[in-house]
Parts: structure tokens; sequence; C-alpha cells
């Protein structure tokens, strides 16, 4: 079966051109896994595209671009034992008892 | 962030800066990476931008061996001018009378990032990917380019270590310009297909609005 993520030569409607400038924390999203990939060797960039594709099929229409990369990251790294997936939903718990205002924009 | 930021994101957009930010988190404690690789991984990510791939095209236009070399390798093409690839192969396409080339990634978001910068955002949403494989023609003239009938157009798809740059035609009447004005015609739109570099007159009506 054809996958969610596998969109050419489907109907769609027209391009829209709006363009944004990216934010610094998606940018530094992209930073971190360059830096993953080219340097510490802990990914590949065919992994970032397996776990996008294996996220529920609406992420497409219910993430961002780069929610979609961090929780591919996220997932791949825990795959991967470098991360634990307690400690990561630990440390999300812990991140939302600090004022929304050190989140970064 | 802006209190309109606030209204367009709200409270699921916070999960996930969340998660980036306990993945950073970790990372710097377990010792994996550190807070100033990833800042030196922004800055370069900054310093690309479209400036770098209309350097390479307006060398092709005025140097017939650079062109050649470019067409057979562009990897090593963008290497000779400085520019670094990441270990990407990079493969330069050439726009002619005959045939109009333009590059996508059906799959997910596969750019020529060493070369332009990051990707603008249709070129990773749903409707580019989608339909520029079928109706090229189509979706040519939602960005105001019209191709004639008679020329072939061929759409290339993009992979994880395969990235395109497409070479575009010079237009006429750029006759004796230097490599640096030359390069002003070249827009990122250009090199991705989907629209033709400037002509002199267009940049000159830019030069114009900018004074």
């Amino acid at each position: 079966m054809r996958s969610h993520h596998d969109m050419g030569g489907e109907p769609a409607g027209p391009v829209n051109m709006a363009e944004h400038d990216y934010d610094p924390w998606e940018k530094r999203i992209d930073a971190m896994f360059s830096l993953l990939v080219q340097e510490k060797r802990l990914m590949r960039v065919d992994e970032l595209r397996r776990g996008i594709e294996s996220l529920e099929p609406n992420a497409y229409e219910t993430l961002t671009y780069y929610e979609r990369w961090i929780a591919s990251i996220g997932k791949i790294l825990v795959e991967k034992g470098v991360l634990d997936q307690a400690e990561v939903d630990a440390r999300i718990a812990e991140i939302e008892q600090r004022p929304d205002a050190e989140l970064e924009a | 962030m802006t209190d309109h930021a606030h209204l367009r994101h709200g409270v699921k957009d916070n999960h996930y800066k969340r998660l980036a930010i306990a993945v950073r988190e970790l990372l710097i404690e377990k010792g994996v990476v550190t807070e100033d690789e990833i800042a030196t991984f922004m800055a370069r990510m900054d310093a690309r931008s479209p400036e770098l791939g209309a350097r390479m095209v307006a060398r092709a236009w005025v140097d017939p061996e650079y062109k050649k070399r470019m067409l057979a390798d562009g990897s090593a093409a963008a290497e000779e001018l400085g520019i670094a690839v990441d270990g990407t192969l990079l493969v330069v396409v050439e726009n002619t009378e005959d045939v109009h080339n333009l590059f996508v990634c059906t799959l997910c978001s596969c750019y020529p990032r060493t070369i332009l910068g990051l990707p603008p955002d249709w070129y990773k949403g749903r409707e580019y990917r989608s339909r520029v494989i079928n109706e090229p023609r189509a979706v040519l003239r939602e960005f105001g380019t019209d191709i004639a009938d008679g020329i072939e157009l061929r759409v290339h798809d993009s992979t994880a270590d395969m990235r395109y740059l497409i070479l575009p035609q010079r237009p006429a009447g750029t006759e004796g310009w230097s490599e640096d004005r030359l390069a002003k015609l070249v827009t990122r739109d250009s090199m991705i297909g989907v629209s033709l570099p400037l002509r002199p007159d267009q940049l000159d009506q830019l030069e114009h609005a900018a004074e």
C-alpha cells in the first residue's frame, strides 16, 4: 500500500506561495539534526524520514514541518538507545512547569 | 514571541517545543553534543543562501570549461568555488532551447540546502510535491512561468543523498556583463526551475525600486 507521505501525482490544490522566515527554535532543531548526522554519525537523513513516515497518517495535516522533525528525531534517538523514553517524558513534564516565557521563540 | 504567534501556534506547538528542549538538554547533559557545536551549525546554516548557487550559475555562464565540469560533477564544481556540499551528491541539469528542467522532492523535502539555504515553505508542501510531476505546466503557471508547449519539461525527483540544481539559460541582452552582475539575475526560484532568471530590464526595475 502506498504510504501517506508518498504523495507524488496525487491531486491537490493550488501551490500556496506564502513563505515564512524560520524561527530560532526551528533552526535549532535543524542545526542539532545536522550535527548528529554529519559529525556525530548518530543519525542518517533516511532515518529522519523513516521516523516522519511512521508518525500517524495525519501528521502532515496536524503538525508543522519542524514539529514532525523533532517528533522523528526523538523517536529515532530512543530507538537507538541514545535517549530513554522515560527520561524524555520526565524532562518534558519538568519543562511544562517552567514559565512559558522560557520556551524559545 | 509575539501574541500573534501565540495565537497561531497555541498549546499543541508548545508540546513540540518542549520536546525539542528536552532532547537538546539531554543530549548536552550526556555529552553527546555541546551548545557551542549547535551554535556553530546554526551559523553555518545562516551563511547559506541562494547567492552561493547564483555564483556557480554566473561562473558557468561566462566559463564554458567550468560549465562542463559543473554538469559532469556538481559537487566538485561547488567545492571548486569554496562551497561545501556536506557529502551529498549535487547534480546540475541545464536548461536549453528545447528542455526546461525543475526539481521536487515528492517523498519529503530534500533540497540543495548547502547551495540555496533552507527550502521555501511551498517546496515542502503537499500541493507542489503532489502536483508538479503530473501537471508541471499548470504548476509553473501558478509561479507566473509560461513554458511554450514545444519545450519539453523534465521534473527531477530528489533523494536524501542526491540533490539537484538547475542551470538556467543565460538571459538575452547580457553580453559582456561581469560575473557579479550576472549573478544578480539568478534567483532562487530560477535554480529550482519554477521561474526563469531575471531579464536585464527586470533587474533594472528592482534596483530602481530599492533606491
